[in-house]
């Protein structure tokens, strides 16, 4: 059987590398992936707690989570869309109308 | 070693290698399929963890649907390499730092609380995906509904934003 805080502990892994590829890319889809990446981490702590407390809530939760990663990627990729439209780049750098 | 500890080893190897990919890639698509692979070893060990639904909904749902999304942006806007700009100079400065420390953070906290935390003991009563299917209909009931609303609240904006203008 594989102790618990060893998957808490590769959820952590994965968080602070999506934390990071967050603050490193400079492409907006791919900055939309790590994301995804970090929804991912914590969906794997999730149903590590859910096997250890053997209640299935966690479970569900993950459900949720995949629900809520679904429609955030289609609205994000929808906005990713019109951005490219009126803008021609995919660098966050030069989308900057709100920066002083 | 037995053989879950050294099945959970490989898939976590395989999901660290794909993240640490999805950063060192120039190119999307790469990075794109890289988080396939990482998604494909978290699958892996919600199977281990004996989580047979989760596991096929994130094969299903992310692999599938969410990430095939992702790759039809990228081939819609034709996404080439990433350009290397150095207008903000915030993120190399306190990025790499605070990356760390949140990692150190949370595998500093779960190090501490891994005496509360025991390994777990199967249940083996009822079949899991049916005690689950239990849970999501009954206690959890209004949430799942409440979930229909939000995807079509989001399939809403989504025409609304990537519609053409001037037609709508």
């Amino acid at each position: 059987m594989v102790p618990t805080h060893y998957y808490v502990i590769l959820s952590a892994i994965l968080f602070g590398l999506g934390v990071m590829a967050f603050i490193f890319k400079r492409n907006i889809i791919t900055i939309f992936m790590s994301i995804e990446l970090m929804l991912n981490a914590v969906n794997l702590a999730f149903v590590a707690f859910s096997q250890a407390l053997n209640k299935l809530d966690g479970q569900v939760f993950v459900l949720f989570v995949i629900v809520v990663a679904a429609a955030e990627a289609t609205v994000g990729l929808g906005i990713i869309i019109m951005i490219v439209r009126n803008r021609q780049t995919l660098n966050v750098e030069r989308v900057d109308l709100l920066k002083l | 070693m037995n053989a879950p500890l050294i099945i959970f080893f490989v898939l976590a190897a395989m999901a660290v290698v794909g993240a640490l990919s999805l950063i060192l890639q120039r190119h999307p698509i790469h990075s794109a399929l890289s988080l396939i692979v990482v998604m494909v070893a978290l699958a892996g060990l919600y199977l281990l963890m004996g989580a047979e639904f989760v596991a096929a909904v994130q094969i299903i749902v992310y692999g599938g649907a969410i990430m095939v999304l992702f790759v039809f942006v990228i081939m819609l806007l034709n996404a080439g390499v990433e350009e290397r700009t150095n207008l903000s100079k915030l993120a190399g400065f306190a990025g790499i730092p605070l990356a760390v420390a949140l990692t150190g953070f949370l595998a500093a906290a779960v190090a501490r609380s891994q005496d509360t935390v025991q390994a777990a003991t199967q249940t083996g009563a009822t079949a899991p995906t049916k005690a689950l299917a239990n849970l999501l209909f009954q206690d959890f009931v209004y949430p799942f509904e409440l979930t229909s609303f939000l995807i079509l609240v989001a399939i809403l904006g989504a025409i609304v934003l990537a519609a053409p203008r001037g037609e709508s």
